[in-house]
């Protein structure tokens, strides 16, 4: 066979697996072996928080109990993964209330999808696989939810035994309706729930594409909440066009971080700790160009981690140098685009002429971040 | 699965024009974008459109 029908067969649904896995650029998932993780391995979640770890992937804990959240190095031997996204349970919920829930999830772009054909009468399948670990056996719902058009598909799969990474595949079948957006805003969202009250599992599971009733979306979900000695681990999370899952993409380190970057990343004292030379603008306000690593998604959200002097930054005009809490703008309007802009930085404590130069940097243990999550 | 407890929010302006909006969400200030895309931003148009939320004038 030559390697055109090769390809032209590797595009039907009968394709060969190991063919298609030599297709690159076929994972949706970004950060899928959970390498990147900018804002730090581990994080605790209270009750009813939404928490950020491994990039890319949002935690909930939206009920009585809580957990910490973290990259770990525990991932399944042979595989080639170094890393895994680990759920640690330190405060119970035994008796689940009606609206918790408990999951990890996953947002994708409407543009990154257009593959599908969502919304046609040639939609594709899609298939997810990934690797789990739990202590906790039992029924676990993997959820993938059309933000465009409310649209729900949720599927089933059994953890068997404890303590043991098991390889798991799931495909959802096309869907002929809704189209997706072809923007850069939020058009799927994947869900791994771990706990579900009455309001997600008291109807019945919807294991075809339906308009989304809150209470198919994941009946049967065991509650891994249930116990402190729990440990849920997931990695090699792949999603890829067709029926058929195929070895894990496996990208660098590098790849994965300024495809992460496109929503997150922060200027710290540990990475970048220069922010840039400013301009005054009047006595203590200055200017600063700003150029993000890669084209982020929208314009980003500005936030600020203060020192122990509660500061961030020094202002320096010359030699002298003078730090403050100041306040910081991201300018959204003329000519600020998504990859360039400048900020409005307020109160540096730091007087000067109209026009002159300071250089901004960073505290250490300080940190400014840029977010544009989906 | 709204992520926003917002308790304060006031435009900044720069030149005499709007540049973002600071607000004071689940106790963190965060400077958000003038972009539709910016999921913060949305949904602080969304709750000024329900009437939960109004947005102060720059200093």
């Amino acid at each position: 066979m030559t390697k055109a029908r090769d390809i032209a067969s590797a595009t039907t649904p009968n394709a060969n697996a190991a063919l298609l896995a030599t297709f690159p650029h076929r994972n949706l998932i970004i950060n899928g072996a959970m390498q990147v993780a900018q804002r730090g391995t581990s994080v605790a979640s209270s009750s009813g928080s939404v928490v950020r770890c491994v990039d890319r992937h949002r935690c909930f804990a939206r009920g009585a109990g809580a957990a910490t959240f973290s990259q770990t190095s525990t991932a399944p031997t042979g595989q080639g993964f170094a890393n895994s996204l680990r759920v640690d349970v330190t405060t119970v919920d035994s008796s689940l209330d009606s609206n918790d829930y408990y999951m990890i999830d996953h947002k994708i772009e409407g543009q990154d999808l257009q593959q599908l054909a969502k919304g046609t009468s040639d939609a594709k399948s899609i298939t997810a696989s990934f690797w789990v670990r739990s202590t906790k056996t039992g029924t676990y719902i993997l959820g993938l939810f059309d933000d465009d058009n409310s649209r729900n598909i949720s599927k089933s799969y059994s953890i068997y035994s404890a303590d043991t990474w098991e390889y798991k595949t799931i495909t959802f079948e096309g869907d002929t309706t809704g189209a997706l957006d072809n923007d850069n805003n939020v058009s799927f969202t994947l869900r791994w729930f771990l706990g579900a009250g009455t309001s997600y599992t008291s109807g019945t599971l919807a294991t075809s594409w339906e308009a989304s009733v809150t209470a198919n979306q994941a009946v049967g979900q065991a509650n891994f909440f249930d116990s402190t000695s729990n440990d849920f681990y997931i990695t090699g999370i792949q999603l890829e066009v067709g029926d058929t899952a195929t070895q894990f993409e496996h990208r660098s380190y590098g790849d994965e971080l300024a495809r992460c970057q496109r929503y997150y990343y922060e200027h710290s004292g540990a990475n970048s700790n220069w922010l840039g030379l400013g301009n005054v603008y009047q006595t203590d306000q200055v200017i600063c160009p700003v150029y993000s690593p890669t084209v982020m998604r929208a314009l980003p959200t500005l936030t600020k981690t203060l020192d122990g002097s509660s500061q961030w930054l020094t202002t320096y005009d010359g030699f002298t140098g003078t730090s403050s809490d100041a306040s910081v703008s991201l300018s959204s309007t003329g000519t600020s685009t998504i990859a360039s802009s400048y900020i409005y930085i307020t109160g540096t404590g730091r007087s000067g002429s109209d026009g002159q130069c300071h250089w901004l940097v960073i505290k250490a243990g300080a940190a400014l971040h840029f977010d544009a999550e989906l | 699965m709204n992520e926003m407890d917002i308790t304060l929010a006031q435009y900044v302006a720069f030149l005499g024009k709007n540049i973002s909006v600071r607000i004071i969400a689940n106790n963190q200030t965060l400077d958000v974008p003038l972009d539709p895309a910016n999921r913060h931003y949305a949904e602080i148009m969304r709750q000024v459109a329900a009437g939960e939320l109004t947005i102060a004038d720059a200093d």
